[in-house]
């Protein structure tokens, strides 16, 4: 019987094809907005994750600077000194590691390649901080680093544009004014919402200060917290250090800025999730809307094929058949408009992927829910027409104009 | 004589309640043989559809008896009499109500389809039953694409193409000329005498009653008189 029925809707859907178009169209366009914005939500989330976790967690990033919004005047605040690195390694509870960084920018030439990339001055406390595996080579020895030797470690992007595929290692390239060996070479981190991460060359801070930047600076400090203390305890205590040791008194203002990273990520990812289902709300409401829709076409479709329903009342269709077929046919109908809907937002996804520079995801679940949603549209709001159509009499419905 | 296929005792039928109640049936007795071929005559208001109606099987008396085939439809509901309808009537109107948008031979297809026939069999009994008002050539026309007496004779494909014991028609040629009408007339008689159903037809025109075996006047909600014809189709054929 149900086979039946599947064929009486949708030959009738069929016959009717602009009008079918118009019910689902509400659905299609409900099915879509929530799969699309749900996806791309996901998505944007996933990416902000991505992004933060490649900058580590429980880290303390420390620069100096006045706090965000505050006027730009006034002098610039001194950079950090080796002397801070040293305080904050000694002197902070729950530190495991402190990396200084100065950085440069430099051309590096090999043989006939020559790329533009950025100069990274470390210790190797930045792996301590932050493990960056190597692909091939070695990392500096303490003697190459209290030595500030020209070696360095060189960012998948770099190796690609000087060497093209040629073992690295073992060769020497120049830097800016001076030659470097390559010891290692660093495995892929990826694109960040930082640029391109594997642009970098990596070397002793030392060699930097000495041969680039020309002084003792230290332009940025990522710090290591151990995951048995509070983030924010061991910020209090670096800010109190860094104070003292900056000789701010009374109400003077920090001339740094800690940053937490794990602080950054939870308050991104909270953000876009909220978003997320602020959006997927709206979507959802459309859906309904789009039920009522059907619901309403419905209505008014019984009215029409009154006439219609009494010729099949007469020749002998049982009245669970009527309203069967009804059912099955606005059933038929948003289950169309889903599967429209899911295509519908798989393209605009697709579209929208590389505008907002978030990787491109498919996720089932959404798909599914979004189709048993429109499913259950179907019956709820098809019900209530084909128990109408159902309940005609056939004398009464034949005599329809 | 046997037992007759159709037997109405004292049936009545009222319209309404309170003060717009309306007597339609005060009270009918009729009972008809299988294979006859009977025409209901009579003013109009008389009581013809109401008393088609409940031999259809699609309304049930007020009060009284109605024995089809030895069921008493008065005690049925609905779905048992859409069953009864299904199985053994078959109906022709006279706005030919057939679906719009559909072919003719999906149109005389679809009572095989609430019987649970298979596509092959439905093509195949459709088809017969459209070769069997000849128009069989027209099998994929709408009804819009048809004339009135082919969109009657479509319908009345539609009512014989699951063999049934009674074929009902209400006017069946009250949309339609008298040369259209004394084709569905004689294409009735045969179906009548060749495939043995049993024709129950309201008219007004006594040149189609003519083609009948029986004729049963009503007047006032009663059966006024029953008259048996023995020459079918004088009238028109002298
Ligand atoms: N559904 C109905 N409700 C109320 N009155 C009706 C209904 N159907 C028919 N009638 C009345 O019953 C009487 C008989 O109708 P009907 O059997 O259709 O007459 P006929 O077919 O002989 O012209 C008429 O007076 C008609 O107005
Ligand atoms: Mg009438």
């Amino acid at each position: 019987m149900l086979g039946t029925t599947l064929i009486l809707a949708l030959r009738s859907i069929r016959r009717h094809l602009l009008r079918s178009f118009l019910t689902i169209l509400g659905i299609v366009i409900g099915v879509g907005a929530v799969v699309t914005m749900v996806t791309l939500g996901k998505a944007t989330t996933a990416a902000v994750q991505q992004q933060i976790s490649a900058l580590g967690s429980n880290i303390l990033q420390i620069r100096p600077g006045q706090g965000f919004g505050r006027g730009g005047g006034g002098p610039q605040p001194p950079n950090f000194k080796p002397e801070d690195v040293e305080a904050i390694a000694q002197q902070v509870a729950g530190v495991t590691a402190v990396a200084p960084q100065a950085s440069a920018s430099a051309t590096a030439i090999y043989e006939g390649a020559n790329w533009s990339t950025s100069i990274n001055g470390t210790t190797s406390a930045f792996l301590t901080v932050q493990p960056w595996p190597l692909v091939a080579g070695r990392y500096w020895t303490p003697a190459e680093q209290e030595a500030g030797k020209a070696v360095c470690l060189i960012g998948n992007t770099v190796r690609t544009n000087l060497f093209r595929g040629a073992d690295a290692i073992g060769k020497r390239i120049r830097l800016g004014n001076i030659s470097c060996d390559v010891i290692g070479a660093l495995s892929t981190r990826g694109q960040g919402g930082f640029g391109d991460q594997d642009d970098v060359v990596v070397m002793p801070i030392k060699t930097v200060q000495r041969r680039f930047t020309g002084n003792r600076d230290v332009r940025l400090m990522l710090v290591g917290v151990d995951t048995d203390y509070q983030t924010s305890t061991v910020q209090a205590a670096i800010t109190d250090l860094l104070r003292e040791r900056r000789h701010l008194t009374g109400g003077r203002d920090d001339d740094f800025n800690i940053f937490d990273t794990k602080q950054i990520s939870d308050t991104l990812t909270g953000t876009t999730t909220l978003l997320t289902r602020i959006v997927a709300a709206v979507a959802a409401i459309s859906l309904v809307v789009g039920g009522i829709g059907i619901m309403n076409i419905m209505l008014v479709s019984v009215t029409e094929r009154t006439r219609e329903i009494g010729i099949r009342l007469a020749i002998g269709a049982v009245a669970r058949e009527v309203l069967l077929q009804f059912l099955v046919e606005a059933v038929a109908l948003s289950c169309l408009g889903g599967i429209i809907g899911l295509v519908i937002a798989q393209g605009v996804i697709l579209a929208l992927v590389p505008l907002m520079q978030v990787p491109w995801t498919f996720d089932p679940q959404i798909n599914i829910i979004a189709f048993a949603i429109s499913a259950v549209i179907g019956v709820v709001f098809g019900y209530f027409p084909a128990r109408r159509a159902a309940a005609l009499n056939p004398i009464d419905a034949l005599r329809h104009e | 004589m046997p037992d007759p296929l159709i037997t109405m005792r004292s049936v009545t039928k009222v319209y309404g309640t309170g003060a717009t109640q309306f007597q339609a049936l005060k009270g009918v007795d009729l009972d008809i043989q299988a294979g006859d071929f009977v025409a209901v005559m009579g003013p109009s208001g008389s009581g013809k559809s109401t008393t088609m109606n409940i031999l259809g099987c699609l309304d049930v008396p007020s009060a009284g008896t109605f024995l089809f085939r030895g069921h008493h439809v008065e005690t049925l509901d609905r779905d048992q009499r859409a069953l009864l309808r299904r199985r053994y009537l078959g109906f022709v109107f006279q706005g030919f109500n057939l679906l719009s948008r559909t072919s003719a031979l999906e149109n005389v297809e679809l009572p095989l389809l609430y019987r649970g026939e298979d596509k092959k069999t439905r093509r195949e009994l459709g088809m017969a039953a459209l070769a069997k008002v000849g128009l069989d050539r027209w099998w994929d026309h709408t009804p819009a694409e048809l004339s009135g007496g082919q969109q009657q004779r479509v319908a009345i494909a539609r009512a014989i193409v699951t063999q049934p014991d009674v074929l009902l028609a209400d006017e069946p040629t009250g949309n339609l000329d008298s040369e259209r009408s004394v084709e569905i007339m004689e294409l009735l008689t045969d179906l009548n005498r060749t495939a043995n159903i049993t024709v129950l037809m309201v008219t007004h025109e006594p040149d189609m009653a003519a083609f009948a075996r029986t004729v049963i006047h009503f007047k006032d909600g009663l059966v006024e008189r029953i008259e048996a014809q023995h020459q079918q189709g004088a009238a028109v054929e002298a």
